[in-house]
C-alpha cells in the first residue's frame, strides 16, 4: 500500500456541480439565501501503510495517523484566499488555489510513520480535495508543519489548466 | 533555550542535537532531533511542499 499525490477524481466532478467554495465565500445560494458560506477545508495526516489516492472520495479515519496531542481529522485550514485566474492565451489559462496559511501540528508525537497529507472538505460531507506527498516522517514531542508553495499560475497547490 | 520533550522541558545544553535537510523536486524539508543519553526525546520536522497537483482540462469540438 501507499500514498499517491493526485487531485481526487471526485473533486473534479463535484466542482461543475459547485459543491466546493474555496476560498472567500462568493455564493450565497447554495447553503444560506442570505449570506456567503465558506466551505471549512481540513487537512489530515496518514500513515506510510494508508492508501489515500486519486480514487479517495472522502476524509477516512483509516490509515491516519494517531498519537499525543493530534485530533482526528486533523487541522483546520485557513482558506482566505480565492482562487486566481490568469488567461496565457486566447485558448489556454489557469486558474489557481494554495491556503493561506502553513498546516501546523503542535506539540505531537506521531510515531508510526506517515508521509501523506489528505485535504478536504469538512463542510461538504468531508468530500476529498487533493492527496500530497511528502518523506517519511516522525515527530517526538515536537512540532510538523506543512508550508504551502507560492499561491502562482504554476506552483499553486492546486491547479485547473487549460492547454 | 527549553526544548519540549518526552521528559518535560530541557535545557538543550544537557541534549545531544541532530538535523538536517532534504531537499528535492517535491519538497524541502527541514528536521531537529533531540537526543538525551541514546534515547530519542524531541523530533520536529517542517516540510514546504514544491509539488503542484494539475488537473489539465480540455473541451470537445463540435
Amino acid at each position: 500500500m501507499a500514498n499517491t499525490q493526485s487531485m481526487c477524481t471526485s473533486f473534479m466532478s463535484q466542482l461543475m456541480l459547485g459543491e466546493h467554495q474555496l476560498g472567500t465565500a462568493t455564493l450565497v445560494s447554495r447553503t444560506s439565501l442570505t449570506a456567503p458560506t465558506t466551505d471549512t477545508l481540513k487537512a489530515a495526516l496518514y500513515l506510510t501503510t494508508a492508501t489515500i489516492n486519486a480514487a479517495t472520495t472522502v476524509y477516512t479515519v483509516t490509515g491516519e495517523v494517531s498519537g499525543t496531542n493530534y485530533t482526528a481529522g486533523g487541522v483546520t485550514v485557513t482558506n482566505a484566499t480565492a482562487p486566481a485566474s490568469t488567461n496565457t492565451s486566447a485558448t489556454a489559462g489557469v486558474a489557481f488555489f494554495t491556503p493561506s496559511a502553513s498546516l501546523t501540528f503542535t506539540t505531537v508525537t506521531l510515531s508510526t510513520a506517515f508521509d501523506c497529507v489528505l485535504l478536504y472538505n469538512s463542510t461538504q460531507s468531508n468530500k476529498a480535495i487533493s492527496v500530497h506527498t511528502f518523506g517519511s516522517q516522525t515527530v517526538t514531542a515536537g512540532s510538523f508543519s506543512l508550508t504551502m508553495p507560492a499561491n502562482t499560475t504554476s506552483a499553486a497547490l492546486i491547479r485547473l489548466a487549460t492547454t | 533555550m527549553l526544548v519540549t520533550t518526552t521528559k518535560g522541558d530541557m535545557d538543550d545544553s544537557l541534549l545531544e542535537k541532530r538535523n538536517g535537510t532534504v531537499d528535492n523536486d517535491n519538497e524541502l524539508t527541514t528536521w531537529v532531533e533531540y537526543w538525551l543519553e541514546g534515547e530519542l526525546v524531541h523530533r520536529s520536522a517542517h516540510v514546504t511542499l514544491k509539488k503542484t497537483v494539475t488537473l489539465t482540462s480540455s473541451v470537445a469540438s463540435f
